[in-house]
């Protein structure tokens, strides 16, 4: 299956095959997605530079797999649950998580810093593929509520390996749970490459599982938007779960620690450069004339303002306190707990 | 937490019925008192699950008992999802060694998520296993991994020991806004004892130890399969003269520390008896705190009984691996002897 695309990477619009999607493609929906890309790139660069500062003790960066994020994210109502990995923070800031709540974690101040309830965006998962049995879970849930929330779970092509994916395409497979699983195939599972991790295309995997599945270009954030937003109202009218397969390409290394020129060339990553997802968006604007001069300059902004917000939202981070931990281990602190507390709090004490 | 009224009193009795069946009406009566609970695992709806411990309930409550997939990770994982959701799940493994495929979903998820979400989280789940050997069983049939369960943070972990407990504590469990490893001790499935169904929810019986035997030369700690093992033991010790003290722990993390110190203090010795491997066993533990808080109380070192460090051996050898009477008034023997 030839992943679907809508917008070329020149920025030429098939109008006739997004109009066949029944999903309308207005200068409004480019504008939003391609300021939630712009700012969340912005972000994950003023991250990066932060880590490489000493301030963030690792970053993940997200370059690269901005449409894939934005596309998706703004496709589904925000009363849909959202269960992301580790790399979603363009998702995670377009759903109103704040930038000193997608730093905390990497500063080593928490292991999950905002509500997950006042996001319908749970926290991170760092164990590949295990969120997608919790959004599983929870989507059955919702199915007996008898609600018509969806719920999307994010991971990337290494996860798929994991048993975990598999356990969770076919659960949700058989018990039809509303679940939207978003492949972010950005074609590395660290060092290693799609070929040397699966030998079929993911999307027929998935609908082996008897999935709703569909393959889209992951740096076409009309066409993820369109295909995702499909796939939803698929799924919340009572359809199979649905699987996306997004094509993109992770532009960075894993995270801050990794080197990825010690696995692959230069020259693929020029090539991906070509494919950019915000430069595409960018030309789509310009080709449809959806957007001016001012709007680039005020959105151009408005991303330097996020970025000086972010560098002050790091330094403001509040250090965490081991005592929290404790009380924060189960729902009551037990007495074994308490008086390990409190030994540990005498004994931290005892320098002041 | 010391020695409670409730340890000792002697409950209403109103029917005689087998463990599994105090078990089977513990969930049913959590599946009518709260319509957020949910029991889901390998074959606990038609047929009732292979020891029966869900027998009739897909019959009454319906899409709230759900057959899993043959898949232990996936059982735990979409509870913990379930629960996020609101929903209470009591998940059933069907057997003590297929719950490592779940390893990482209870001790990296259900374990660690209240913690990792700074406490905004509860996961309600409750995982019942049955657990331990003297069935005959092939292999994987008859592990005792408490242990591991014990070492994670963020998880209660409870064995009972008797069929009223049973029912008490795993309402208690189903209740508790914490996620609870159940263990069932499951060659006591068939013993029978006169139960109270009627009582109201006690959440101490996953608290607090139970004192089965009052006694003074020492004390027997036991739990799960090897409470009834320590109850006979004490029964034949005292025909030899010796009056022996038995506690069941029920709560195998957190323990009841006062109370066994309570004990040992008055006994002056120790013997912990489960049917693990004593190396780096829940006795290792309890060993560690029991000798630093009763140390001048002591009158020998704690004898540990358990199952010996190897593999869980062949169903015709399991005789030899267990601990029996023998090795328990053996141990007796030794601490009265030092």
């Amino acid at each position: 299956m030839k992943p679907i695309q809508f917008v070329d990477p020149d920025g030429v619009l098939d109008r006739d095959a997004v109009d066949n999607g029944g999903i309308p493609v207005d200068g409004d929906l480019a504008r939003r997605l391609y300021r939630d890309m712009v700012l969340g790139r912005r972000l994950d660069q003023e991250a990066y530079s932060l880590q490489r500062q000493g301030e963030l003790a690792l970053w993940l960066m997200s370059l690269g797999q901005e449409a894939a994020q934005a596309g998706s994210i703004n496709a589904i109502r925000g009363t849909d649950y959202v269960f992301p990995s580790y790399r979603d923070h363009v998702a995670g800031l377009a759903r109103g998580i704040s930038t000193q709540e997608l730093l905390r974690q990497w500063r080593g101040a928490t292991h999950g810093a905002w509500d997950p309830e006042s996001h319908n965006f749970h926290i991170y998962s760092l164990v590949l593929a295990t969120q997608l049995l919790h959004a599983v879970g929870y989507a059955m849930g919702v199915r007996l509520d008898g609600s018509d929330t969806v719920v999307l779970t994010y991971f990337g092509d290494g996860a798929t390996s994991q048993g975990d994916a598999s356990e969770a395409f076919n659960l949700a497979a058989v018990t039809r749970s509303p679940v939207v699983f978003f492949c972010q195939n950005n074609g590395w599972a660290i060092s290693t490459p799609t070929e040397a991790q699966f030998s079929g295309p993911l999307v027929d995997r998935a609908a082996g599982f008897g999935l709703d599945a569909v393959s889209v270009d992951g740096n076409d954030a009309i066409a993820v938007f369109v295909e995702t937003q499909r796939a939803v109202e698929r799924v919340r009218s009572g359809g199979a779960p649905a699987f996306i397969e997004a094509h993109t390409f992770r532009m960075a290394g894993h995270s801050t620690s990794d080197d990825p020129l010690k696995y692959r060339s230069v020259g693929i990553v020029d090539h991906w450069a070509s494919q950019d997802p915000v430069d595409r968006m960018r030309k789509l604007l310009h080709r449809e004339e959806w957007a001016d001069e001012a709007y680039f300059i005020a959105l151009a902004g408005e991303a330097e303002a996020l970025a000086a917000e972010t560098r002050d939202a790091c330094f403001n981070i509040a250090e965490p306190d081991l005592g929290d931990v404790f009380r924060a281990t189960l729902t009551t602190e037990t007495p074994l707990l308490q008086l390990e507390r409190q030994r540990f709090e005498q004994f931290k004490g005892s320098f002041l | 937490m010391t020695v409670t009224e409730e340890r000792t009193t002697v409950p209403t009795l109103t029917t005689t019925s087998p463990m599994r069946v105090a078990l089977n009406a513990a969930l049913r009566r959590s599946l009518e008192d709260d319509d957020r609970v949910v029991v889901m695992g390998e074959d606990v709806g038609t047929l009732g699950g292979v020891f029966r411990v869900t027998d009739g309930l897909k019959a009454d409550f319906g899409e709230r008992v759900m057959d899993s997939p043959l898949a232990e990770s996936g059982i735990i994982g979409s509870a913990i999802g379930l629960a996020l959701r609101g929903y209470r799940p009591v998940c059933e493994i069907q057997f003590d060694g297929f719950v490592y495929p779940a390893f990482d979903q209870i001790v990296s998820q259900l374990a660690k998520m209240r913690a990792r979400s700074g406490g905004r989280i509860k996961l309600p789940v409750t995982v019942r296993i049955p657990c331990g050997g003297g069935i005959g069983a092939v292999e994987h049939h008859s592990e005792s991994n408490e242990a591991y369960f014990c070492h994670t943070a963020g998880l209660r972990v409870v064995a009972c020991g008797n069929p009223q407990d049973a029912y008490d504590m795993l309402r208690a469990s189903i209740a508790s806004d914490d996620p609870v490893i159940f263990f069932e001790p499951k060659k006591h499935y068939w013993d029978k004892a006169e139960l109270d169904l009627a009582g109201e929810l006690r959440p101490s019986s996953i608290e607090s130890a139970r004192l089965m035997r009052r006694g003074e030369d020492a004390t027997l700690l036991a739990y799960g399969p090897t409470a009834k093992l320590a109850a006979d033991a004490a029964e034949i010790a005292s025909s030899e003269g010796r009056s022996l003290e038995v506690i069941d722990l029920r709560s195998l993390s957190p323990i009841d520390l006062v109370a066994v110190c309570e004990s040992v203090r008055r006994t002056g010795r120790l013997v912990i008896v489960h049917e693990a491997p004593v190396f780096a066993g829940l006795g290792a533990e309890i060993a560690a705190s029991v000798g630093r808080e009763c140390f001048y109380e002591l009158e020998a070192p704690i004898e540990r009984v358990g199952g010996y460090d190897v593999p869980y051996p062949p169903a015709r050898c399991e005789a030899d691996y267990l601990p029996d009477v023998d090795r328990v008034l053996d141990a007796v023997d030794k601490v009265m002897n030092a």
